[in-house]
């Protein structure tokens, strides 16, 4: 075990525990007993972290293999238009009026990642080609984009409409264990995934063609990174809405740590990625706003200066 | 051997056949446009050419998997990128990856080959154009392939690291190693190959030993200007 593997893992273990005492009520485990604590820590808190960790580990993830995959240090898992695809299915959950009934919102939201991860496989599938590949990404999220919009613009009520929006903002918060129960498996599948495109992303250091000659099958890369970004990012966005800028942002801020070796960056991406993720709720719930910060306009809000320094950055190297 | 049998590419490759030999350093040559790099692709398995087949040994490279492929032939391409910054150990470190190892006998063989002992914890960024090229075929090494294929492996070379490349493939070939490099310096092909492959509009206007092939007539028929050749066999150098 590399030792920023050591270290994230020493972060998140101290982390976890700390963020169950914190929000609107504190839960000290040296002061008085709180009334409900045990009902707070089990059935809203210790869901919603273990959300948090298991989400961000799956975005972390989905971004070391994105940028990797398409040796761009500025590529986000949401570049492959799943997210928007799983959004869009949640979307339609709210206008038909089903997702108050339990499991069909994530549900709806995972069938809108599949017919995203569909589309992109059938218009991409066969050539291999990382460009392509992209660009079909780019039509189905903007495709997306376009029909929520409409979805939202015909909201056959008030109510469905503020719904949607607020959805589409991103939470944990109200997160039971059904939805760990959701997302879990499929985002563990999905980093499982992820994974085993380590050696296929090192080659793709050198380029398309010298990876090739390595013994890249850019075919079943191209199906390894359907799969793995599709289930971590389609359970992320079905379990908590989008939650952009992780992907981006964690693999960056750690490259430097590393080996330079995309597979090098996947793991220590999870961790950072849970730590971050888990750390944003927790910020979440216990700055004093009239209602709670929602995590994708939190982390939107972390991301965006980021994102502009990075920018910034990359036109004086340029200039 | 590795063998291409009537390669057809469209507007690239016109029922071009060949017969390379391991042992042997081959020289692909021809204006550009000729169709060099093309053939060097369809030689190493990375493109699929529309009619014909290229055969190593006895099977058809297409038949083969991508990792036995590409244990047996490193390519070095024209324009090699190098997308992460990663150290010139790293770099050459991923000529193991089709063998899924770290082989650090044969990263240290290779890196001492390519004379690179000093600059193994480099990062690429901070590599001069010379000192990166040799990296690139120090990663090739590093897999011990039976061919090396390298499109124009001295374009960032000063002349003493041409003479160090063309001396360690050299070495190669006499290890038994089939070496084929696209280039654009006839003296050089004239001077250090074994067999020349000259190239014209797709098509293979000459196949056989420098000194028979590179004559002015083949020079003026592809290049289009009228040569001559100076000095002595093993030396020459080409006045136009």
């Amino acid at each position: 075990m590399s030792r920023l593997v050591a270290l994230l893992l020493a972060a998140l273990v101290i982390a976890f525990p700390l963020s169950l005492l914190a929000g609107r009520v504190w839960i000290d485990p040296f002061a008085a007993p709180v009334p409900n604590a045990t009902l707070i820590l089990t059935e809203l808190r210790l869901p919603r972290a273990v959300l948090a960790v298991i989400l961000g580990a799956g975005l972390g993830a989905a971004g070391a293999a994105m940028q990797g995959y398409l040796r761009n240090p500025l590529a986000d898992p949401g570049l492959f238009g799943i997210a928007p695809g799983a959004a869009l299915g949640a979307v339609l959950s709210f206008w038909t009026g089903l997702a108050g009934t339990p499991w069909l919102l994530p549900l709806f939201a995972l069938l809108g990642a599949g017919s995203a991860m569909a589309l992109l496989s059938l218009i991409a599938g066969r050539s291999g080609s990382a460009l392509l590949f992209t660009l079909a990404g780019m039509m189905i999220a903007s495709l997306a984009g376009a029909m929520m919009s409409l979805a939202i613009s015909l909201s056959p009520t008030p109510f469905a409409m503020s719904e949607i929006v607020t959805w589409l903002m991103g939470a944990l918060s109200d997160r039971s264990w059904n939805d760990v129960v959701i997302a879990a498996p499929l985002t563990l599948v999905g980093i499982a995934v992820l994974l085993r495109t380590g050696p296929a992303l090192d080659a793709l250091t050198l380029g398309e063609q010298a990876a090739r000659s390595l013994g890249l099958d850019p075919r079943r890369l191209q199906w390894l990174m359907i799969g793995g970004i599709g289930l971590t990012v389609g359970a992320s966005v079905a379990a908590a809405g989008i939650i952009g800028f992780v992907g981006l942002i964690v693999p960056h801020l750690l490259r430097r740590y590393t080996d330079g070796r995309p597979s090098q960056l996947i793991v220590p991406s999870a961790l950072a990625g849970a730590l971050l993720v888990l750390v944003a709720d927790c910020l979440c719930r216990v700055l004093p706003l009239q209602s709670e910060l929602r995590l994708g306009i939190a982390l939107s809000l972390l991301g965006a200066p980021f994102f502009l320094a990075l920018l910034l950055r990359l036109r004086r190297e340029l200039v | 051997m590795l063998q291409a049998q009537h390669l057809i590419l469209p507007a690239r490759l016109d029922d071009v056949s060949a017969v390379l030999r391991p042992g042997e350093i081959t020289a692909i040559v021809g204006p550009n446009g000729a169709g060099k790099s093309s053939l060097l692709a369809c030689l190493a398995g990375l493109l699929a050419p529309s009619g014909g087949t290229v055969l190593l040994g006895e099977a058809s490279l297409s038949g083969l998997s991508p990792q036995a492929r590409a244990q047996a032939i490193g390519y070095l391409p024209q324009s090699p990128e190098v997308a992460w910054d990663v150290s010139v150990e790293t770099l050459v470190a991923l000529g193991r990856l089709p063998w899924r190892d770290r082989d650090a006998a044969a990263i240290d063989a290779a890196l001492a080959t390519m004379e690179l002992d000093d600059l193994r914890l480099r990062p690429v960024s901070r590599l001069s154009g010379g000192e990166r090229a040799r990296a690139l075929m120090a990663r090739v090494l590093a897999g011990g392939p039976r061919w090396i294929l390298a499109d124009e492996p001295l374009a960032n070379l000063d002349l003493a690291h041409q003479q160090t490349l063309l001396q360690v493939l050299r070495e190669q070939a006499r290890a038994g190693a089939g070496v084929v490099m696209v280039m654009h310096g006839l003296a050089e092909a004239m001077n250090h190959a074994d067999r020349v492959l000259v190239l014209f509009e797709g098509h293979l206007l000459a196949d056989g030993p420098p000194e028979a092939v590179l004559d002015q007539k083949a020079i003026r028929r592809a290049w289009g200007i009228e040569a001559k050749w100076l000095g002595e066999a093993g030396g020459r150098a080409l006045a136009f």
